[in-house]
């Protein structure tokens, strides 16, 4: 009797199931580890929230593979309705017109109330097109930020720079002399020169950033303002004030968590993974450090991580239930979520608030840098770059900065190369957008 | 002399019609696409294209980086190879001579043979870690400040000893079988002849495994070439930055990292023009001086 009574529940089920019939979508990501699981606690939730649509995520390897296997699949017809892509994949995939929906587009046509200010200053216009629409909805984001080990800084007898002249001149010497390795750092394209960029006010790219069109599209990275930062950072290495432990992340980020190093730079979406560990020092975060010598008014940084875009050639249904998940997604109570979880930035004010009055900053001070410094005063060089195989132009800018801290290669040597060989990248780029 | 042959015609055309088939499938009909996007600038989702002529190839000709992954290329296929044979060859001389526990020697020996690439890789970058990998710790206790992804030529070496290490097992069990079907009067007529065990080595030996030595040169040159891919992917963690890498390996970064499909499909037809040109200089010249019994 129990036995019938089971089989008629689970064809019950199956009719109920069939009888909703639920739209199923689905989202690639490249989320491995703690910040999978989370994906996949997102999901879950938007599949409970609701009865009328699924949605299942896919993990598909590093940010690289997951953009490749994306436009594998597109090219086959067999494109996801989400796919995750990078922010050096940015170009490539708003180049490609017609391969994804703008997300305004699809939210405004679906009927969502859609307002680019709601979202914070800093994470408005990376994945956004020259004229200010939104394409990609910012999903993990995050800024360079600058995480210090406060005892080591205590011992030493100094506070967090606020500039790099005062790194040189005072933070790092004290830390020298304490014992400690004054600075390590995780992404030099990234932290050294796209921030650098923004933080300094220094345009990165012509035509508006590359935002105006890959053609003739030309970097600025062979300027003395920047090489000046590198022929410092080879310096210090010299007098020991920092190490640079090769190209990979996790490398420069042990040393910090073994509390070898005063100052680490890493990302505020770090945040999640430092506070889960047992460290054997108080770590605290704030803002890049400046040159005075630069600029006297510092902006704010941009945005790294990367953003959610919805393909295109799907069917009404579904792109209806890639804005009910989109709605979803950005909820205060899933971006409050998020950044508790991951250290990741909330991307609307709404959630910043939010996380704000639970107290989320009076426990984790250092949590809320990410989002302060992408809150910072805007200007024309902070919104971001637009530059296409920029992939390989962080490659050929982390080859020639391994060269510079190898003593392989001058400071001047090496800009001269990323010039020419991202030039030289860019070019094609161009041609392949006709 | 009896000719062997077909009665009819259709019958050798289909048995080998699913092999053709096989090749067409998954060799000439990529190849030859390879060959046609090595002439476009393309949009990676398909939309927009150029058809730019060589300019993929003078790209590459005129690439200074190019040229210097090429030359790497060249020195580590050639360290890897010299270095796989050779240490394979004594493992296997000695082998041969061992006689109690042999098959426990010649198994230990043959293990590493399971190993994947990539999980050698990674046993390699357990033991070049930077700040406690026990080879880190040995080449420090010799002065060597060994720091892998930090130091170019570090990186390198690492690679190569981690492709031989992976590729030792193979050439020992070929060379170890090679050593065995040496009929025993042969040997047996040299050890009256000659006293010595390294003229007997190189007089008689060595000649009679030149045919297996040949097969494993174009197995090894192929194997540094294209199958240590895992290895070097592995040891520089994804991450190219100022690593040292393999031809196969800038076609995967340009293309499958970075999405410049003209580029790498140009790469990828220069590799195989290098293999075919390999191919045919090793069978025309090395093979004629080899006498297979």
């Amino acid at each position: 009797m129990k036995k019938l009574t089971l089989g008629t529940a689970a064809a019950l089920t199956l009719m109920a199931n069939t009888a909703f019939a639920e739209t199923e979508i689905t989202w690639w990501h490249g989320m491995g580890g703690a910040l999978g699981d989370t994906v996949n606690e997102i999901a879950k939730g938007f599949n409970e929230s609701q009865d009328e649509y699924k949605i299942t995520p896919a993990f598909k390897g590093t940010y690289e593979e997951t953009l490749t296997a994306g436009i594998a699949a597109f090219r086959a017809g067999e494109q996801p309705n989400v796919l995750q892509v990078f922010d050096a994949g940015a170009a490539t995939v708003i180049g490609a017109k017609g391969a994804t929906v703008p997300v305004q587009d699809l939210l405004e046509s679906n009927g969502v109330d859609f307002n680019i200010e709601d979202y914070i200053s800093g994470v408005r216009y990376f994945f956004a097109d020259a004229d200010g629409k939104m394409i990609g909805m910012p999903f993990n984001s995050s800024s360079p930020v600058m995480y210090y080990n406060v005892q080591a800084l205590e011992k030493a007898g100094v506070t967090p720079p606020k500039t790099w002249e005062e790194f040189q001149s005072v933070t790092a010497p004290a830390l020298k002399d304490a014992g400690y390795i004054a600075m390590t750092q995780s992404h030099l394209p990234w932290i050294f020169v796209e921030n650098f960029m923004s933080r300094n006010d220094q345009p990165f790219a012509t035509n508006n950033n590359g935002y105006d069109g890959a053609d003739g599209t030309k970097i600025l990275v062979n300027t003395p303002e920047l090489k000046a930062q590198f022929t410092a950072m080879a310096d210090w290495k010299e007098k020991g004030y920092f190490e640079w432990f090769g190209t990979g992340w996790g490398d420069n980020q042990t040393p910090f968590e073994q509390g070898k190093v005063g100052i680490w730079f890493g990302s505020s979406g770090s945040f999640g993974g430092l506070s889960k560990q047992d460290l054997p020092f108080d770590f605290s975060a704030t803002y890049l450090p400046y040159w005075e010598s630069v600029t006297t008014e510092p902006k704010q940084t941009f945005i790294g991580g990367a953003a959610l875009f919805a393909m295109s050639g799907k069917s009404d249904a579904e792109n209806k239930a890639t804005t009910a998940f989109f709605e979803y997604l950005t909820s205060p109570e899933v971006q409050y979520m998020w950044h508790r979880e991951t250290g990741y930035v909330p991307i609307t004010t709404a959630a910043y608030e939010l996380a704000k009055a639970d107290g989320h900053y009076d426990r984790f001070p250092a949590a809320e840098t990410g989002i302060l410094q992408l809150s910072l005063d805007a200007s024309e060089n902070t919104a971001g770059y637009r530059m296409g195989f920029y992939v390989q132009i962080r490659d050929v800018m982390n080859r020639e900065f391994g060269r510079i801290f190898t003593g392989e290669t001058s400071v001047d040597d090496a800009f001269n190369a990323i010039e020419k060989e991202s030039n030289e990248l860019l070019a094609r780029f161009a041609k392949t957008q006709n | 002399m009896k000719r062997a042959g077909f009665t009819t015609r259709w019958l050798p055309m289909l048995l080998l019609l699913p092999q053709l088939a096989v090749i067409i499938v998954f060799f000439y009909w990529p190849a030859a696409q390879a060959v046609q996007s090595s002439f476009y600038l393309e949009d990676p989702f398909g939309f927009g294209s150029t058809f730019v002529g060589l300019d993929n190839y003078t790209y590459l000709a005129q690439s200074t980086e190019y040229a210097k992954i090429a030359r790497f290329t060249l020195v580590f296929t050639i360290l890897v190879t010299f270095f796989s044979l050779a240490l394979a060859l004594l493992l296997a001389v000695k082998a041969d001579k061992v006689i109690r526990g042999a098959k426990s020697y010649r198994t230990l020996l043959m293990w590493v043979y399971a190993v994947a690439p990539p999980v050698a890789g990674f046993i390699g970058l357990l033991m070049f870690n930077q700040s406690w990998g026990p080879l880190t710790e040995l080449a420090k206790s010799f002065g060597w400040d060994f720091t892998l992804g930090v130091n170019a030529t570090d990186t390198a070496a690492a690679m190569v000893l981690v492709s031989v290490w992976k590729q030792v097992p193979v050439n020992f069990i070929f060379f170890l079988s090679g050593l065995q079907s040496i009929p025993k009067s042969v040997r047996e007529a040299a050890l009256i002849d000659c006293a010595s065990a390294i003229r007997r080595f190189w007089d008689v030996t060595f000649p009679l495994l030149a045919p297996t030595g040949f097969f494993l040169l174009i197995i090894n040159i192929t194997y540094a070439l294209f199958d240590t891919f895992g290895i070097v992917d592995t040891l520089v963690k994804g991450e190219p930055g100022n690593n040292p890498m393999t031809l196969v390996y800038k076609v995967y970064v340009d293309g499958f990292r970075g999405n410049d499909l003209g580029g790498s499909s140009a790469q990828s037809v220069v590799l195989m023009v290098l293999v075919l040109a390999l191919t045919v200089v090793q069978f025309r010249l090395v093979e004629r001086r080899i006498h297979y019994t």
